[in-house]
């Protein structure tokens, strides 16, 4: 029992999100932005992938989510439902709760392989080099989507919400709101596992010395094409279960702006933390959700505190450290956690 | 044939600007290796200074001059008095962002994110400072356009390919021929020997910005005359373009900035007479890609060995 203390602490904590949501005890907006505090969770904790764990300067995520974000909802609209573009529904519309979390599956999939581009070039040029790339295949990314008329080009694409109305009506729970926290917890489990693993470690050395990384033996290539992708899949898998909250997404969302704000949790909560990428994303989206109301002043606020945080105290609240090395009576609880 | 060198005039004109912006990041990369991704901003700071100091020198703010002055003298005056204030703005960013981090020896991936956010608070707090309707530059040359045997030319066009090659030519003597471009190639070449041979490096590094935003500044006047409408978001795509041609050019030359700056200008120009222009930034931002896949020193640049 205690050493899946964790798991049991998160599956009862979605329980109580889940009831709370199904009747009704959240307005709409608070339960918005629970949900969008498990999107950012995904976003920071697997942006510190690269640009923590591997040292790496990585800024164009929000093009990786936009690439889960398309392709998760083209699918689902041609699937589950009668579009005036896709034609009638392919599959009949009460298979979507079966298949929901496959066709999100797919979006990271295809987010992970856009993210090859990225993991191609980073073989031969590192640092700022490699930051105007991520740059370029974000621009990329939401050029082409406005090219293609088909998804509505710039005007956005829409039709995501008569999915999850199909969802409702083969079981009525808040369908949404419980695929977030499955993939919320389960983006953070697979990353913490992945960079405590000894594999996973191979991404630390490569931030600390690649040369000295590559003579120990550890692929340098092969783990940078495996970071690469495992982030920007899981950016991918966030961007779509973003598309479905509002069920509606246009390029424009999936901006350098975007990757901004991502980038400023990873670094508000230290890189290499993944507890610190976690607890800076909840601070964060409420911070932003207080500033909301000084709609431009908040974007002279983000870059003056990362500005202010690169000055003063660039390795964030956490640092390198997770929370159990800041309190360590948690060993004692989330011992599974570590491996021991 | 007409529209054909009617094309090749544009192009050169867009060259013209995008060298225009690539020398500052060119400049700056040159000497501190470090890429200033504040600078198209810095550009769009140029031009809402010169929109500033232009409407100052007409008169239409409710302080007047004593003596009404004549359109091209207000347009020389507001280029000057343009360069001088962005080139302020610029040293301010080194000053205030950039040296702190530098003395403290911090990686050169802080200073990455410094730069970058620094453009996102210009762009914003200007947006923030100034609102978001747009302005427009007042007419301080007035338009000629001349026809050359079917090739339409307005004046506004050639000064700015006239401006350009002149820049190109001050800047080379600067940094072959006089001690501080000296010693602007002998800091890149050696960061640790030159502080020792007695060369005040932070003043060279001032010296540095202060060149690079001047000539944003420039770009932008003339950007803002040939097309006069700005708004706060004008700076970031212009630079990142900039900056790609930086790139093929090879960044750290200043031939590079101008090559790749005519370079990218043609191909964009080209692209747009044969292809939707929706596809020009995609384009671009391809040719980059590619770029800095395979050849990331452009064409100018030397790879540099790193040691272990």
């Amino acid at each position: 029992m205690r050493r899946h203390l964790g798991l049991w602490l998160y599956l009862a904590f979605s329980l109580v999100i889940l009831a709370v949501c199904h009747y009704q005890a959240l307005t709409a907006y608070a339960q918005l932005v629970l949900m969008f505090i498990g999107i950012n969770i995904i976003l920071s904790s697997s942006l510190n992938l690269i640009n923590g764990y591997m040292g790496e300067f990585s800024c164009g995520h929000a093009g990786f989510m936009a690439v889960g974000a398309y392709v998760s909802s083209i699918l689902n609209v041609w699937l589950f439902t009668s579009h005036k573009v896709f034609g009638p529904p392919v599959l009949s519309p009460s298979s979507a709760v079966y298949l929901f979390p496959v066709t999100l599956l797919a979006g990271a999939c295809a987010a992970a392989l856009a993210g090859l581009l990225v993991a191609f070039p980073s073989f031969r040029t590192r640092g700022d080099y490699l930051a105007i790339i991520t740059l370029a295949v974000n621009y990329i990314v939401k050029s082409s989507v406005e090219n293609i008329q088909v998804i509505g080009g710039a005007r956005g694409f829409m039709g995501m919400r008569k999915v999850i109305e199909e969802m409702e009506a083969v079981w009525r729970i808040p369908w949404i709101m419980f695929w977030i926290l499955v993939f919320t917890g389960l983006t953070v489990w697979v990353l913490h596992r992945f960079v405590s693993s000894s594999y996973g470690k191979g991404i630390v050395a490569i931030r600390d010395d690649e040369i000295a990384a590559e003579i120990m033996g550890v692929d340098t290539r092969r783990m940078k094409v495996a970071a690469f992708m495992l982030s920007s899949g899981m950016a991918g898998l966030a961007g779509g279960l973003f598309a479905h909250i509002l069920g509606y997404i246009n390029p424009g969302t999936f901006t350098i702006m975007k990757s901004t704000e991502v980038m400023v949790m990873v670094y508000l909560g230290g890189m290499g933390s993944l507890s610190g990428s976690v607890l800076s994303a909840v601070v964060f989206t409420l911070i932003l959700e207080v500033l909301r109301p000084l709609q431009v002043i908040k974007w002279v606020v983000i870059p003056l505190l990362l500005i202010l945080l690169m000055l003063l105290r660039p390795e964030g609240i956490m640092g390198n450290r997770e929370l159990t090395d800041v309190f360590p009576g948690l060993h004692r609880w989330f011992s599974a956690h570590k491996g021991v | 044939m007409d529209t054909l060198f009617q094309n090749i005039l544009n192009a050169l004109q867009w060259g013209s600007f995008y060298a225009l912006i690539a020398l500052g990041y060119t400049l700056v990369y040159g000497v501190l290796l470090l890429i200033n991704f504040a600078h198209g901003d810095i550009f769009m700071v140029g031009a809402y200074i010169g929109f500033f100091v232009a409407h100052f020198l007409l008169g239409t703010y409710a302080f007047k001059l004593p003596t009404a002055l004549s359109p091209p003298l207000i347009f020389v005056l507001t280029i000057l008095a343009t360069m001088a204030l962005t080139a302020l703005v610029g040293v301010t960013l080194e000053r205030v962002a950039y040296r702190p981090l530098r003395r403290r020896g911090a990686p050169r991936l802080y200073v990455v994110i410094t730069a970058l956010m620094c453009g996102l608070l210009l762009e914003n707090g200007n947006l923030a400072l100034l609102g978001a309707s747009r302005r427009s530059f007042p007419t301080l040359i007035p338009p000629t356009v001349y026809d050359l045997g079917g090739v339409l030319v307005t004046n506004v066009k050639i000064l700015v390919i006239i401006a350009t090659i002149v820049v190109f030519f001050f800047l080379e003597t600067v940094v072959r021929k006089t001690k501080l471009g000296m010693a602007m190639r002998a800091i890149s070449y050696d960061r640790m020997a030159v502080p020792l041979m007695g060369i005040p490096v932070d003043r060279v590094i001032v010296f540095t910005f202060v060149l690079g935003s001047s000539m944003a500044a420039l770009g932008g006047v003339l950007f803002a005359s040939a097309y006069p409408v700005l708004e706060p978001y004008m700076g970031a795509l212009i630079g990142w373009k900039a900056f790609i041609a930086a790139v093929i050019g090879g960044i750290g030359e200043i031939r590079g900035a101008f090559v790749g700056g005519f370079l990218l200008g043609f191909v964009e120009i080209f692209v747009a007479a044969f292809f939707p222009s929706t596809l020009r930034d995609l384009i671009a931002f391809s040719i980059l890609l590619v770029f800095l896949s395979f050849r990331p020193t452009g064409f100018f640049g030397v790879a540099r060995a790193t040691k272990i």
